[in-house]
């Protein structure tokens, strides 16, 4: 994917989170975003995956622009896959309700075509065990790793995770970024907030530093995680990598 | 552990109410009332005539007081100020104000001047009006409930507004508002009795009718107790086996 996107503009309520954010990458599979807290990353993301709307600025993948009105924002949202950080899957559905849903309800599989669809994905990630059980009965990171095969299973051309794993206790932290690890030898490409560094560094094909609502700087990630050029990029790893 | 924790739940409920039953059957004794089932016998009819009338008025209000009730909640869920106020007026208005003198002039005033005279049609709407603020508040109590992560998935994954709110919102609000809902039927069901202040010939008013005749009280209202409980105990078990049914948290 080739991100480009230019002045993004957003305010809430009168304060200005996103100042003229700009960020071009190359042509590439991964995009780490990293920043302080409140910089902006989970605002540029809900803009990136077509959740939002920027009050100015613009965004194109692949030299496509993003629509801005609602109906053609939905049609975009359904090319593409979206996993928060928490609360993403619907508790009154089972796991395996969950998945169906976006494929017969969004995507016109018939029940058992979906079925088809998902069988496979589910042994493949070792969850087809826990497919009848309602969110509540899943271990956070089983929830999560439903979250990203709903995410996955209707063939979007990018997934869009806001740190997936910041709600997790480590042992399930790693089981989902292995997850995330096997999607990128899949080929699957991803946009994803994270405060997993050294995750970023050997994932990401390019790191962004959003902070006060702009990208101080991007690149490969060893330019930006090692060089450390800018003054607060330096605060800001000496305190998260201790 | 002592039995009272492992006995059955049925066997609880059965020894409470036989407890309670031998107290008022002491206080009857005590006062020494002298009873007069045959005279209130004869007028059997007007019971179950009466009764019948409570049910076909409680069905009825029950149906049109959820839709009003709905479209109350979406009213006041809304972002048009207007819409809001509607929604809020209509509800503080009904709920600040007793159901006695809603039913005085709705049927005296209201349905006098749009010239609809049938007492029956003009007491179940009223009723209904009155039971649709309530539902009005547990229904947007409900759809408030459900956080707004939900929504943002709903619309990560898609789906449209009217998807949102079939597939993901209303199967979860409904859950949550069960219980409050069931508790609002049985308060309907009670409240019907006020109808007999304008003269709908339901299961209180019939009551009534028979004590005037017969000077029997007690032989006149215990079978109105009797005949209301025969309605709400269905009603709020039912809405406990659903609650259990559908009950989705841990
Ligand atoms: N819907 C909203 N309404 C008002 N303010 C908002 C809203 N969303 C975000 N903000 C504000 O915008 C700023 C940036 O928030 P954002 O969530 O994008 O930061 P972040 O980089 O994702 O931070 P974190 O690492 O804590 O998740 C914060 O100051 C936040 O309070
Ligand atoms: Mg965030």
């Amino acid at each position: 994917m080739l991100l480009h996107a230019r002045d993004l503009v957003q305010r809430f309520d009168g304060t200005t989170v996103l100042d003229g954010l700009s960020l071009t990458t190359g042509d590439i599979q991964s995009l780490v975003l990293v920043g302080p807290s409140g910089g902006g990353k989970t605002t540029l993301l809900r803009i990136l995956s077509g959740l939002d709307v920027p009050a100015g600025g613009s965004v194109s993948f692949d030299g496509v622009p993003l629509p801005r009105d609602e109906a053609a924002l939905r049609d975009y949202r359904r090319t593409v896959g979206t996993v928060f950080q928490a609360y993403n899957l619907f508790p009154h559905l089972s796991a395996l309700d969950n998945l169906l849903l976006p494929l017969v309800h969004v995507h016109g599989l018939t029940p058992a075509a979906a079925r088809e669809r998902v069988r496979e994905p589910l042994e493949r990630f070792h969850l087809a065990a826990h497919a009848h059980k309602r969110p509540a009965e899943l271990s956070g990171g089983q929830k999560q790793r439903i979250a990203i095969l709903r995410a996955l299973v209707v063939r979007p051309r990018r997934l869009f995770f806001d740190e997936p794993t910041s709600a997790l206790d480590p042992e399930m932290t790693s089981e989902v970024l292995e997850m995330i690890r096997k999607l990128k030898a899949e080929g699957v490409q991803f946009v994803m907030v994270t405060h997993e560094m050294a995750f970023a560094r050997s994932i990401a094909d390019e790191i962004a530093f959003v902070s006060d609502g702009r990208v101080l700087a991007s690149g490969a990630p060893a330019d930006i995680l090692d060089r450390c050029a800018d003054e607060r990029l330096r605060s800001f790893f000496s305190r998260i990598l201790i | 552990m002592c039995y009272a924790d492992r006995m059955p739940r049925w066997l609880a409920h059965v020894v409470v109410v036989a407890v309670f039953a031998a107290l008022v059957a002491a206080a009857f004794a005590r006062i020494e009332y002298a009873w007069n089932w045959a005279g209130v016998w004869e007028y059997r009819q007007k019971f179950v005539q009466g009764w019948l009338a409570t049910v076909g008025i409680s069905f009825a209000a029950l149906v049109v007081s959820m839709l009003v009730g709905g479209v109350a909640a979406l009213c006041l869920s809304s972002r048009l100020p207007l819409v809001e106020a509607v929604g809020r007026v209509y509800v503080e208005f009904i709920r600040g104000t007793p159901l006695l003198v809603q039913l005085l002039i709705g049927f005296y005033v209201v349905a006098s001047a749009v010239g609809l005279d049938n007492r029956y049609v003009v007491g179940t709407l009223v009723l209904s009006l009155f039971s649709g603020a309530y539902m009005a508040e547990i229904f947007r109590g409900g759809l408030a409930a459900i956080p707004q992560a939900q929504r943002d998935s709903a619309r990560a994954i898609g789906l449209t507004p009217w998807q949102t709110l079939r597939l993901v919102i209303l199967p979860q609000a409904l859950r949550l508002v069960l219980p409050p809902v069931a508790g609002q039927l049985v308060s309907l069901i009670k409240d019907s009795s006020l109808l007999s202040v304008i003269a709908i010939s339901e299961f209180t008013l019939n009551a009534q009718e028979v004590n005037a005749f017969t000077y029997s009280t007690l032989e006149s209202y215990l079978p109105l107790a009797a005949g209301y409980l025969l309605l709400t105990l269905p009603l709020s078990a039912l809405a406990r086996w659903l609650e259990s049914r559908v009950r989705f948290e841990a």
